[in-house]
């Protein structure tokens, strides 16, 4: 499978990536800005994505609302997300309709402001308290999303923050934070834009040309702070959340390389063997054999800045206290960072990844989405054409290096959901606490790879005719 | 300012290109196993499923979750390959093989780089016909379903939708219990049931392997046979389901969670078959009410109102009378009022007729996305088995976008009077009670009842 790729630079600095494929009337237009929560400033968490569901609120010539409309309107699917390293919009249309996609993101690109009032930043505050309340604080388990990334990230570091934000900041929120996000990230040298599908490649370019070409280039983005990290924690982190559940779960996050490192492809054909699908080390073991959890699964944040994650993830069995499960999932952990990983475990792994992105790459709207990312992360979307071959390299060799340097006890956060009135028994540290525990605070080299997990917090809902 | 200066007019549609749904033929085996399938040659990839008539409709009295079980366990081991084994062979392979039960039918799903289909298949056809039932893999799958409805007692979703589900079926009738069964029946299944229930409803003349992607039916059906053309059964008896609806006497049913931040809020009724005649001006209907972003309810309660984070509704199509909602989770202090705007809609929704703008989005809309519903091997196979399951109209694909189109705001008022009956409506918020239960029995809706999240599960 070769994903056929050109690309070309407006002056304005947007890089723009053309992937042509016939096979239906049907076009996807995906935009990455180069921007998520990493970026928002003090007091103003959540902020990143606020301004996202502020984006299908119209512009100059578009009025509220009125871009789901359109693109519906059209026969077209659409939303956005926000990450910590990005924020994305895309849609997929009927081939001829590709010119209305494309205006309706350069009108947004180049003249929002003219549409954002009090009124409808009011509006979507409260769209987006409602969405934290139904996806963070009335979910069992909801909290993992802002205090795993709080556990395994410094402070200061720009990952550590809440994504959806705490109620307080998303209160704060004014217009002129939109004006000033608005001004300083939205623009074309900030971004990427990826069609994919039905089209006519001259055509694509004269359109991309007329309508973004008038908008102007930014004035440059002020820098992060250093996200560079030391390559394991330095210890084992533990922090106890009593919590209105049943069952309890244990997050075990590792530090690991970067997305599109070297040592990411290690890690994340890692992140497989321990936990993709039910033939994994850890479902074999956890749930099969040793009965001691009923779901268990891994996967990567792919993040792209100084230091990425590997997350597993547990859930207990009724009746079993929490230490069974974490007492037996430390110490499949341990066998592996001990002894390795088999060659059969390497090549299910990566039968399975590879087999996962050939299935996806039929969807014009995830072939967009790909291209964007390596384009937004690597600067190079060329790099979608090497994911298989690269993958094919990884060793069992390398797996078990990584797992030696990377799943040691210097290298742990422990998140332990725990029901309510059963913290006493779980130890460790209280609610909000997390502490840290020597261990064999060994170090690990690498840097890595690719990946599929990521994104959260759409703005849209929708969907008909089931 | 960026971008000032005239901005391009906004561009009209071009010329649209032909679109057909993926030609499909169909064979059938000596032994009455039935084939569907659709070449489609984009990647090397191709999408299996077996759909067998073995749904939790037709679960035995006393049995609740016996056809759940049954497909989960089917995956779980085989007389020639234990659990392991048989998971280390399909993943091996990079292929997936995953099985369930709907209300209405059992389904072996597998995905596949071409190049591994054959032997796929025959692990497909493996699980299908010669399921080990393994006493400790069945215990074990019985636990992860208790554990699941444990889990459901402290998940607002699932405890709204199964409260809603027993709400506006009749007392006893199997629509108004979970598919997969709940915390009385479970235990009391042992591997004999799954192989009774397996014996009884797995026979290859209840059998149709829907079969799309990167392969040609010739070879197609020359697979199946080589897998499958020697099991023998008899067709396996029909089953009705029951589908029966509570008395039509308005009721709120809280169920009580304690300091909730938000309330499930769930309002509706027993909806109709997916064979009804009325689907087509149904669909549109409901896409206006709450199918789409810019439907009313979705309109009214997250961009009017700001009390939510999404708005819908919704008919969950079955071969009997499945359920309508219109569902939302939204701001506790606001409960009465986000129930208030649902009923508001649904009665508007009845007594005028749609405009013709919001008439002309949803058949567009709908029209127009149809050939993005199908970029998939897996979205097409899905498709077929849903014309196998229901029976539609051998051109129910390429007549699809013209019966949509043809829907008129007359016919949309006319199925919104047939089958949306205020006087039916059942109304379930999953909340806090003290901040809830005052304001709910204020609407003067109907009889409010109280129940604990443990109950709700138990059934």
């Amino acid at each position: 499978m070769h994903i056929p790729i050109e690309t070309f630079t407006l002056p304005n600095g947007l890089r723009v990536i053309l992937s042509e494929d016939h096979t239906a009337p049907l076009v996807a237009v995906n935009l990455w800005y180069h921007v998520g929560s990493a970026n928002e400033r003090a007091g103003r968490t959540g902020f990143a994505h606020l301004f996202e569901h502020m984006l299908f609120q119209g512009s100059e010539n578009v009025a509220a609302n009125e871009h789901f409309e359109l693109v519906q309107r059209a026969g077209g699917t659409l939303n956005g997300s926000t990450w910590l390293d990005r924020t994305n919009y895309y849609e997929t249309v009927p081939s001829n309709q590709l010119a209305l996609a494309l205006w309706l993101e350069a009108d947004r690109m180049g003249r929002l402001l003219p549409a954002m009032t009090q009124q409808k930043l009011d509006t979507q505050r409260d769209v987006v308290k409602n969405e934290r309340r139904w996806s963070v604080d009335n979910q069992p388990y909801g909290t993992w999303w802002e205090r795993l990334p709080a556990l395994c990230f410094p402070p200061e570091h720009p990952f550590h923050h809440s994504l959806i934000g705490s109620m307080e900041d998303l209160d704060a929120a004014a217009l002129e934070d939109v004006a000033a996000f608005f001004a300083t990230y939205y623009t074309p040298d900030n971004a990427v834009l990826t069609i994919a599908g039905d089209f006519e490649p001259g055509e694509a370019r004269r359109l991309v040309e007329e309508l973004f070409g008038p908008i102007a280039r930014g004035a440059g983005k002020p820098p992060l702070p250093p996200m560079e990290l030391p390559p394991t924690f330095g210890g084992t982190r533990r922090e106890v959340v009593p919590d209105d559940v049943v069952l309890p779960r244990v997050f075990l996050a590792f530090r690991i390389p970067p997305f599109g490192s070297d040592g990411h492809y290690a890690a994340s054909v890692g992140a497989a063997v321990l936990g993709l699908r039910s033939g994994s080390r850890l479902y074999q073991t956890l749930v099969r054999e040793r009965q001691v959890a009923s779901e268990v699964e891994a996967f990567t944040y792919d993040l792209a800045k100084g230091s990425d994650l590997l997350v597993v993830s547990a859930v207990g069995r009724p009746d079993e206290p929490v230490e069974t499960l974490e007492r037996a999932l430390v110490e499949e952990i341990d066998r592996v960072h001990r002894d390795g990983v088999g060659a059969e475990e390497v090549e299910r792994a990566v039968a399975l990844i590879e087999s996962a992105f050939v299935f996806g790459m039929q969807q014009a709207g995830e072939r967009a989405d790909q291209l964007s990312r390596f384009a937004t992360y690597l600067g190079e979307a060329g790099r979608v054409n090497e994911e298989s071959e690269r993958y094919r390299r990884v060793t069992a060799g390398a797996v078990s290096e990584f797992a030696r340097e990377r799943l040691g006890g210097g290298n742990r956060a422990f998140l332990v959901y725990v029901p309510r009135g059963e913290e006493a028994r779980a130890g460790g540290a209280g609610p909000g606490g997390a502490s840290s525990g020597g261990a064999d605070g060994e170090g690990g080299g690498g840097d890595g790879g690719a990946g599929r997990r990521g994104g959260t917090a759409g703005a849209g809902t929708a969907g008909v005719g089931r | 300012m960026r971008g000032v200066g005239g901005a391009p007019a906004r561009p009209g549609a071009g010329e649209p290109r032909a679109y057909r749904f993926p030609r499909f033929e169909r064979r059938e085996l000596e032994n009455g196993v039935r084939l569907v399938v659709a070449p489609v040659h984009k990647l090397p990839v191709v999408t299996v499923h077996a759909v067998i008539e073995a749904g939790a409709a037709g679960d035995p009295a006393g049995e609740d979750g016996v056809a759940a079980l049954t497909a989960r366990a089917l995956t779980e081991g085989t007389r020639g390959l234990d659990a392991a084994a048989l998971t280390q062979r399909v993943e091996r392979l990079g292929a997936t093989i995953d099985a369930g039960a709907d209300w209405d039918a059992a389904f072996v799903s597998l995905t596949t780089l071409r190049g591994k289909l054959a032997e796929a298949l025959r692990l497909l056809a493996e699980v299908t016909v010669e399921p080990a039932f393994a006493e400790r893999e069945v215990e074990r799958l019985k636990a992860e379903r208790i554990a699941e409805l444990l889990h459901l007692e402290t998940e607002p979703r699932g405890l709204a939708d199964e409260a809603f589900a027993r709400a506006v079926y009749a007392e006893g009738a199997r629509y108004g219990r979970s598919e997969g069964g709940s915390k009385t029946t479970v235990p009391g299944l042992a591997r004999e049931h799954l192989a009774a229930f397996h014996a009884a409803r797995y026979r290859p003349g209840g059998t149709t392997l829907v079969i799309a992607g990167d392969v040609t039916v010739d070879d197609a059906e020359r697979l199946v046979r080589e897998v499958l053309g020697g099991w023998r059964g008899e067709a396996p008896p029909p089953v009705v389901a029951d589908d029966r609806g509570a008395p039509a006497e308005r009721r709120v049913h809280l169920v009580a969670k304690a300091d909730a931040p938000q309330s499930e809020l769930r309002v509706g009724h027993v909806g109709v078959p997916r064979t009804h005649a009325d689907y087509f001006p149904l669909v549109v209907m409901n896409a206006i009410l709450g199918g789409l972003f810019n439907s009313r309810v979705n309109m009214n309660l997250r961009e009017v109102h700001g009390y939510t984070y999404g708005a819908h509704s919704g008919f969950d199509w079955r071969r009997g009378a499945g359920p309508f909602v219109v569902g939302s989770a939204v701001k506790s202090d606001v409960t009465d009022a986000a129930a208030r705007e649902v009923l508001h809609e649904l009665d508007r929704m009845r007594d005028e007729p749609v405009s013709a703008d919001e008439l002309s989005l949803a058949t567009s809309y709908l029209d127009g996305v149809f050939p993005i519903r199908y970029e998939t091997t897996t979205a097409i196979a899905s498709a077929l088995a849903n014309h196998v399951v229901y029976g539609l109209a051998e051109d129910y694909f390429d007549a699809y976008r013209g019966r949509v189109r043809a829907v008129s705001a007359a016919d949309v008022q006319r199925v919104a009077r047939a089958h949306l009956r205020p006087e039916a409506l059942q109304l379930v918020v999953v909340g806090d009670p003290a901040v809830v239960r005052a304001p709910l029995e204020a609407l003067d809706f109907g009889p409010l009842t109280v129940r604990e999240a443990e109950e709700e599960t138990v059934a």
